[in-house]
């Protein structure tokens, strides 16, 4: 192999290993897997949207093994702003790049994803589009959601609730503090035969919703 | 007369035999159960004698280590409690920055303030600058929104956290005659007298306890707490000779660390059942937090620090 693309991906693994650090050092995060086990199967994650560390948080949390082959779905346009982000978001997350802006696509953001699963990989999905500024759990889902689990009716959709995150890392701050934050895994759903749109959606939202309350 | 280390190395395996004869004893226990099957009061007793063996092997790691060594272990063990404590307490966007500065400049600050001896800053820097001055940042972020309840629990988890933790490597300031360079011994009798009514009381309330103290917080029982400080008055007659107290002030000085450490894990039980909580934290498998297993050595450090002071320091 090209010496140079060694290195980047050994630099890429090292910088996935150090952010797996600080977040379990820092943040203590936990996974705690309510309503699934962690086993290799193919998933799509997705989760609550509050903060920047999010994404980070949920993939520090997965098992090594599982976090090898998940692959987050993110926007092109923050994650390819400068040259660092370019390395973390392509190589170190080995992010699916979505662009956000309707108008400027080249591709199907349900392709690309659709994609990524034939190609073996479990995706983490943030289905709320943008991050949650409301003092609302959730913000409506975006349809996304739903047409991935159109085309890919066999792969298991787990709700996965992140909380504390907000208060760890609000929009805007620069020093994130050190709070615990727990990453819950719910039950899977699938899309059923015919069920419309919304009906879904709403369904998947409470199904998140719901992790919100503490385990009794 | 023999070295501070051979002493620490001492008493170190005097409590590493302790701690195999309680692993023997839950082991024992487990061995009853029929297999196949698990009973979870012994698996408890069993995860808080693996949780005392690390607590053991750390401070004994730390106390050969000397000052340093004690000051930087007690930091990160306020770091750690004030994390679990922070992740419950009322807060807004507003207390962002009061908070990181607790995490971040007040912590280390205070240990710093501890290893360089200076006992006229760090009595008062927490409890008079830092309860003034949060409060002020809080307050210019502009959210009129449970403000008092905002920066009084705030200041509420630095003074737990960080102010009573700092008062364990503060006993390494204390100039008594009597002890020379061996203050690290006043840490191990402070620790193992709290610690060590913690495991009496939990053995003498599964056995004797029949009053609960405050059945709405916590299952301890005056039977139990009653066994543990007569129990941890014992072991301070024992451990005297690490001591300038004399066996009857030891046994005095281990009594009341035991009595108000187990006083403190009444009141932190008390803050899980109003936030709903079981546990501080999942830090320790089976076990919950630190603050769940050693929340009262924080609460005794404070007073035992100042009865030393006031009985047996210079002036």
């Amino acid at each position: 192999m090209d010496p140079r693309r060694a290195l980047r991906r050994a630099l890429a693994s090292l910088t996935g290993q150090a952010i797996v650090l600080v977040c379990k050092g820092v943040t203590a995060v936990r996974a705690d897997w309510r309503g699934i086990s962690p086993v290799d199967r193919q998933r799509v994650y997705y989760a609550n949207h509050t903060s920047n560390a999010d994404m980070p948080m949920i993939w520090s949390a997965l098992p090594p093994g599982l976090r090898a082959r998940t692959r987050p779905v993110a926007a092109a346009d923050y994650w390819l702003r400068n040259r660092l982000r370019a390395f973390a978001g392509a190589e170190v997350f080995r992010a699916v790049l979505i662009d956000r802006r309707r108008e400027m696509r080249t591709e199907d953001p349900v392709e690309a994803m659709a994609r990524a699963l034939d190609d073996g990989a479990s995706l983490i999905l943030f289905p709320e589009g943008n991050r949650n500024m409301t003092p609302a759990p959730l913000l409506p889902f975006k349809s996304g959601l739903y047409h991935l689990a159109r085309a890919r009716p066999d792969v298991d959709l787990v709700p996965t609730w992140i909380a504390n995150l907000n208060a760890i890392m609000p929009k805007g701050e620069v020093i994130p503090l050190p709070l615990i934050a727990t990453v819950t895994f719910g039950a899977p759903l699938h899309v059923e035969e015919g069920e419309p749109k919304d009906l879904f959606l709403d369904r998947a939202s409470a199904a998140l919703a719901a992790l919100a309350e503490p385990r009794p | 007369m023999i070295s501070t280390a051979a002493e620490v190395a001492l008493l170190a395996l005097g409590v590493f035999a302790v701690l195999t004869a309680l692993t023997a004893l839950a082991e024992g226990f487990r061995a009853r159960v029929p297999p196949g099957r698990t009973v979870p009061g012994v698996e408890t007793f069993a995860a808080r004698v693996r949780s005392w063996w690390t607590l053991a092997i750390l401070l004994a790691l730390a106390l050969l280590l000397g000052r340093w060594g004690v000051t930087v272990l007690f930091a990160l063990f306020s770091f750690v409690a004030l994390r679990e404590f922070a992740t419950l307490t009322t807060k807004a966007r507003a207390d962002h920055l009061s908070l990181a500065l607790g995490f971040f400049l007040v912590l280390p600050l205070q240990f710093l303030l501890v290893a360089l001896d200076r006992p006229g800053l760090f009595t008062v820097l927490i409890p008079v600058h830092v309860f003034l001055f949060l409060p002020v940042l809080s307050a210019l972020r502009g959210s009129p929104s449970r403000f008092l309840a905002r920066v009084a629990e705030t200041q509420w988890a630095l003074m737990i956290c960080v102010y009573c933790a700092s008062h364990v490597p503060a006993l390494l300031t204390l100039d008594i005659p009597a002890m020379g360079d061996r203050g690290v011994l006043l840490i191990a009798f402070l620790v193992i007298a709290a610690q060590g009514a913690d495991v009496l009381d939990v053995v003498a309330g599964r056995r004797w306890g029949r009053t609960p103290i405050a059945p709405d917080l916590s299952p301890r029982t005056w039977e139990g707490v009653g066994a543990a400080v007569g129990g941890a008055a014992l072991i301070g007659a024992a451990l005297a000779w690490l001591t300038p107290f004399g066996p009857l002030g030891a046994m005095l000085m281990a009594a009341f660390a035991a009595a108000t450490a187990l006083a403190g894990t009444i009141v932190l039980a008390a803050i899980k059942r109003e936030r709903g909580v079981r546990d501080w934290s999942h830090l320790i498998p089976g076990q919950g937090g630190l603050l769940d297993t050693s929340g009262g050595v924080l609460f005794a450090a404070p007073l035992f620090y100042h009865l030393a002071a006031w009985g047996w320091a210079a002036p």
